[in-house]
């Protein structure tokens, strides 16, 4: 007993449950971690994109011919170059690699350059002589399903019905709405970069910023015609994804560039590029109506959902999946009816981003709830406490909850938790900020309370899985998976949880690559901690097993008596000890691939087991508002998150605190501006992030420990949730200041200004 | 590309006269951004952030004279604020403090942007400006020099040397809303400056037409009736009819930072909000 104890001081900080150093903390902080657009190489050329800067045209011809005359150019690629796949995808290829003919959105790719120069790279694109024919953008995605198909796809990418329950019955009270969620950007601030190497066996070698190394994989080599282990694929340092790096971006212009001209290759995109070269949150356009009893029970809901997909089916139809079936919120409702469709526009292409569906329609089903509380009469807490899903509990697709639920538990103590903000002393804190607009006497305060909640992992029968390897040699692990780490901690836990099971102090992460281990799955869904996590925990179980084996049967003992303490190997039932160095001076290695518990598609009424498992969160806002310039400032933000087990609450409370910042910007402040298909502020001139000052600090009321079974260690992901609440707290909140009725984020100033009229429309 | 780096504001003269055609360069806050876009390609460079002179401000017959090349945070200093605190005010309002170290009075002029922050303040105040080339010393007004969306009145060789403005007694404010709490560009902006010794009261408006301006009209309704001895009791009546009438000199657009409507109304919020704040202290 004492030994053990010993450990725990010698290795603290470092172990499941404390917070663990993250390894490229420090480097980051210093400016010397490698971001993917630091690469660099002796003899390298660079990349560049000629974009369409046309919604919606045809290509009547390309002349590439004065590019390619020009000093430093190494070539110039079009659709007729490509011998490989001309379409790409994540979920369905629909996308061309470059346009074939026809441009589907603003910022479409035409064509790609190499040259020796960045200043060569312009000059050749400029160069590049296209004649587009004009047609009318279909920009209104109400109108896609009419519309002419401007795709051979269709211009609908999914619509799920929800049939659940079967009661027609009207409430004693019914409230109806229609809600509406702008386009927001995952504005990471890392900009798409990457470089490709070709190499010798005819293959090619890319280092990417990316979220899931397998899957950009098998998508490039299909588009190059190689065989997958001939395009080998390795992290380069991410600055930020959420949800931005799950599709291809510059990778197959890069690979085909670099297969070309023979060189390696650096492409890396500008702010404004990379606005219109990554997909962006669905907008949303939501009506519900709900149904209770006069108690405040739910009997029914029935809603409409309709997202824009923009051009290209990225990840929508799985974005629907979740709309849908989190239509209802983390409620027990026994009957419902959702239809809700994704469709094809010339807006912008959208697809992952924090969150992922669950963001739009919490915003819409949170503002039912207050509804219905003043239609009740009810204390809006009360109200959701009531009808707060538990465990054992179906969710509107007729799955039952098996795991934990602790809804009622997030709520309350969110609630519950007292405000420490007094009224603003100074003018910097108050509406406006530092533009000294506010005048006390104008200003109003606000509070509301937000519940949300999503699945975790990949749905509907998807096979989910992760690989990891490790390997164990004189005392230094050695942990080999292809999980991308964006920024969310992987590479801290995974050495947190080698820790924990060999105790070992020294834990090398080995680079990902495609190369060299199997699939770990997309760093999204908040699944990774779960899956990565898990892959890293087989594989060091079995490498424990596998070590204290062989010790066994070496010293003739008990292996049931052995146990890791110390950075050793000690029996418990002898006086028998060997250091971990020593006991690894030959190799021990596993590889495992951990998958979690199978799940089903969705039938025809939107029935099925598709989840893998639920979590929930809440927030309470407090907001200021200067009802006569329509400014809002939130002055506090409470959360509680149901997150199974704290693996490392450092790194917890940086996605809780991240998460309602991305959160608060789609409520007052971040949209994407698309007006006939044309971005007009792709930029962050204008398209605005949440400063310091606009920020507050996020209160933690609760977080709520009920190990999840199934899930390593307990815990489950936490990335999503905090983007999840947060804007529906928010919103709720400057609904609650202002008294009206504000149905859209983001809430704009006019939107306060002139509710009367929509300016903005 | 080259840069030269200028030592005075004689050699950056002599340098321009040579090189008309080589691109100024103060904090480049600006510039660096049009550059990265693409809408400016630099051949030479003329850097005058390490001109010394262009750094110093000097007191004149009840003037101060502002080089060029002071910064915001240098404008925030109290000993600088002391004279013009809207001045100050609206420098504190731009960017972050890394763009207030970095960007100059002499480059929000020269940008001659609608929203740019320090404008609306000197043309309140009826600053003028000390332009300069190898061969001529000029001054004009800062409505000369202004001619409209990002256009001014340098001509080829002339940088612009220092910024001449007036000291009035009296409170000022400035106010200036954006959608966001800080870094923003404005949306609409208001600064007023009172005039004690000549009992006026001066608005100057921006973002809500081509070029910031000063709101005549208002500023004569207003001084008439504003009470220059006890400062008190400026009715609601008239405090709106004042604002209406700033509100209607203005020419606002639709941008995707704003709409028409709201600017207008906006302007006018600022411009009642303002005249309480000056109406509320010590107007000696
Ligand atoms: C993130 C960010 C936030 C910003 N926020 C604001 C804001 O809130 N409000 C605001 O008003 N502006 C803002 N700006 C714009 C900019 O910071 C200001 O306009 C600043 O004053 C420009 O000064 P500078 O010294 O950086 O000029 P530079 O960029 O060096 O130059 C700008 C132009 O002026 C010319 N120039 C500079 N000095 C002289 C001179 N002495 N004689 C002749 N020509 C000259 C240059 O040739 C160039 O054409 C912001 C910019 C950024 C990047």
């Amino acid at each position: 007993m004492s030994r053990l104890q010993t450990v725990d001081t010698a290795t603290k900080g470092s172990r499941i449950g404390e917070s663990a150093i993250r390894p490229d903390g420090v480097p980051k902080v210093k400016g010397e971690f490698v971001f993917s657009n630091d690469l660099r190489h002796p003899d390298m050329i660079w990349g560049g994109t000629l974009r369409s800067p046309h919604p919606s045209a045809r290509i009547v011809s390309i002349n590439t011919t004065p590019a390619l005359k020009m000093t430093g150019v190494y070539a110039v690629l079009t659709s007729e170059d490509l011998d490989g796949m001309p379409l790409y995808g994540l979920e369905h290829p629909d996308q061309p690699v470059l346009a074939d003919g026809v441009v589907r959105f603003q910022g479409e790719p035409v064509a790609i350059v190499a040259a020796d120069h960045p200043d060569n790279v312009r000059l050749a694109l400029e160069a590049i002589d296209v004649e587009y024919e004009l047609i009318e953008p279909l920009s209104d995605s109400k109108l896609a399903q009419e519309n002419e198909a401007i795709h051979p796809d269709g211009n609908l990418f999914r619509e799920i019905n929800i049939n659940y329950g079967n009661s027609q019955e009207e409430g004693e009270i019914t409230v109806e709405g229609t809600y509406e969620v702008g386009m927001q950007d995952q504005a990471p601030l890392g900009t798409e970069s990457g470089m490709a190497v070709p190499s010798e066996d005819g293959g090619i070698d890319l280092f990417v910023s990316t979220q899931w190394l397998h899957a950009d994989r098998d998508q490039v080599a299909a588009c190059l015609n190689l065989p997958p282990e001939k395009v080998r694929l390795t992290l380069a340092g991410v600055g930020g994804a959420f949800g931005a790096r799950e599709d291809i971006s510059l990778h197959i212009h890069l690979c085909l560039l670099a297969m070309r001209t023979g060189k390696p290759i650096k492409m890396s995109y500008s702010r404004t590029e990379s606005f219109h070269g990554h997909v962006h949150r669905h907008p949303a356009q939501m009506w519900y109506r709900h149904h209770a009893k006069s108690d405040g029970t739910l009997i029914r809901i029935e809603a409409r959902l309709l997202l824009d997909g923009g051009a290209y089916a990225s990840t929508s139809s799985a974005v629907l999946a979740n709309a849908t079936c989190f239509a209802a919120g983390p409620y027990r409702v026994p009957n419902v009816e959702i239809y809700g469709a994704v469709v094809r526009t010339n807006n912008p292409p959208c697809g992952a981003m924090r969150g992922f569906g669950c963001v739009q329609v919490c915003f819409a089903h949170e503002a039912q709830m207050d509804k219905l509380a003043v239609e009740l009469g009810m204390d809006p807490v009360e109200l959701r406490v009531k009808n707060a899903l538990e465990p054992g509990d179906q969710i509107i697709t007729g799955q039952t909850i098996t795991g934990t639920a602790p809804v009622a538990e997030v709520i309350e103590t969110c609630a519950q938790h007292s405000s420490s903000v007094g009224p603003a002393s100074q003018q910097m804190e108050l509406p406006g900020g530092a533009g000294r607009t506010a005048d006390p006497k104008h200003i109003v305060r606000g509070e509301a309370i937000a519940v949300g909640f999503k699945n975790l992992m990949f749905s509907e029968g998807f096979d989910d899985f992760s690989t990891a390897s490790c390997q164990l040699l004189d005392g230094v692990a050695t942990i080999t998976s292809a999980c991308a780490e964006v920024g969310q901690g992987f590479v801290t836990l995974a050495q947190q949880i080698v820790r924990e099971i060999l105790g070992v102090e020294e834990v090398i992460l080995a680079p990902a690559s495609t190369a060299s281990v199997g699939s770990a799955g997309s760093t999204s869904a908040s699944r990774q901690t779960w899956m990565s996590g898990g892959a890293v925990k087989s594989a060091c179980d079995a490498v424990r097993i596998k070590l204290l084996s062989r010790i066994a049967e070496s010293h003739d003992l008990d292996v049931e008596s052995l146990v890791i303490v110390d950075g050793g190997i000690a029996s418990l039932s002898s006086e028998f000890s060997i250091s971990l160095k020593e006991a690894t001076s030959d190799l021990v290695e596993a590889e495992e691939v951990y998958r979690h518990v199978p799940t089903f598609p969705l039938d025809e009424n939107g029935q099925g087991n598709a989840h893998v498992s639920f979590v929930f969160s809440a927030h309470r806002a407090v907001v200021d508002v200067d009802q006569e310039l329509g400014l809002v400032k939130v002055v506090e933000l409470i959360t509680s998150q149901d997150v199974g087990r704290v693996l490392n609450p450092l790194q917890l409370q940086g996605q809780l605190e991240g998460g309602a910042a991305q959160g608060l910007g789609l409520a007052v402040m971040e949209e994407i501006n698309v007006v006939d298909g044309r971005i007009l502020n792709p930029s962050f001139t204008d398209y605005l992030l949440p400063t310091a000052l606009d920020m507050p600090p996020v209160e933690i009321a609760a977080l709520i420990e009920q190990p999840e079974p199934n899930a390593p260690f307990g815990a489950k992901g936490v990335g999503e949730p905090p983007a999840i609440s947060s804007t529906a707290a928010i919103a709720s909140a400057v609904r609650n200041a202002t008294g009206l009725d504000l149905h859209r984020v983001p809430i704009r100033p006019t939107d306060i200004v002139f509710p009367e009229r929509n300016d903005n429309d | 590309m080259g840069v030269i780096i200028a030592k005075s504001v004689n050699e950056a003269c002599a340098v321009l006269a040579e090189n008309p055609a080589a691109t100024v360069l103060a904090g480049g806050t600006d510039l660096m951004v049009q550059v990265n876009r693409g809408t400016h390609s630099l051949e030479t460079v003329l850097d005058l952030s390490r001109i010394p002179e262009l750094k110093k401000w000097t007191m004149e017959d009840n003037q101060i004279i502002l080089g060029a090349g002071i910064s915001y945070t240098d404008l925030t200093h109290p000993q600088l604020s002391a004279f013009f605190p809207a001045l100050a005010q609206a420098a504190r309002t731009v960017g972050s403090p890394q763009i207030r170290n970095a960007g100059t009075l002499g480059g929000n002029l020269a940008t001659a942007s609608p929203a740019g922050d320090t404008i609306p303040v000197l043309v309140a105040m009826d600053a003028s400006m000390q332009l300069k080339s190898s061969t001529e010393t000029r001054e004009v007004s800062i409505t000369e020099f202004i001619t409209g969306v990002k256009a001014n009145a340098l001509k080829p060789g002339e940088i612009i040397e220092s910024i001449k403005v007036p000291i009035f007694k009296g409170p000022q404010e400035f106010l200036k809303v954006g959608t966001r709490n800080a870094m923003v560009i404005s949306v609409v902006s208001l600064a007023l400056v009172t005039d004690y010794l000549e009992r006026k009261l001066r608005i100057g408006v921006g973002s809500v037409s081509p070029v910031p301006f000063r709101a005549t009209e208002a500023e004569e309704f207003i001084s008439d009736k504003f009470d220059w001895e006890t400062n008190r009791n400026l009715s609601e009546k008239v405090i709106n009819k004042f604002s209406e009438l700033v509100a209607n000199s203005t020419e606002p657009i639709d941008d995707h930072r704003g709409t028409a409507n709201y600017r207008k109304h906006a302007v006018k919020v600022l411009a009642k909000r303002a005249l309480e704040r000056v109406s509320a202290g010590d107007i000696k």
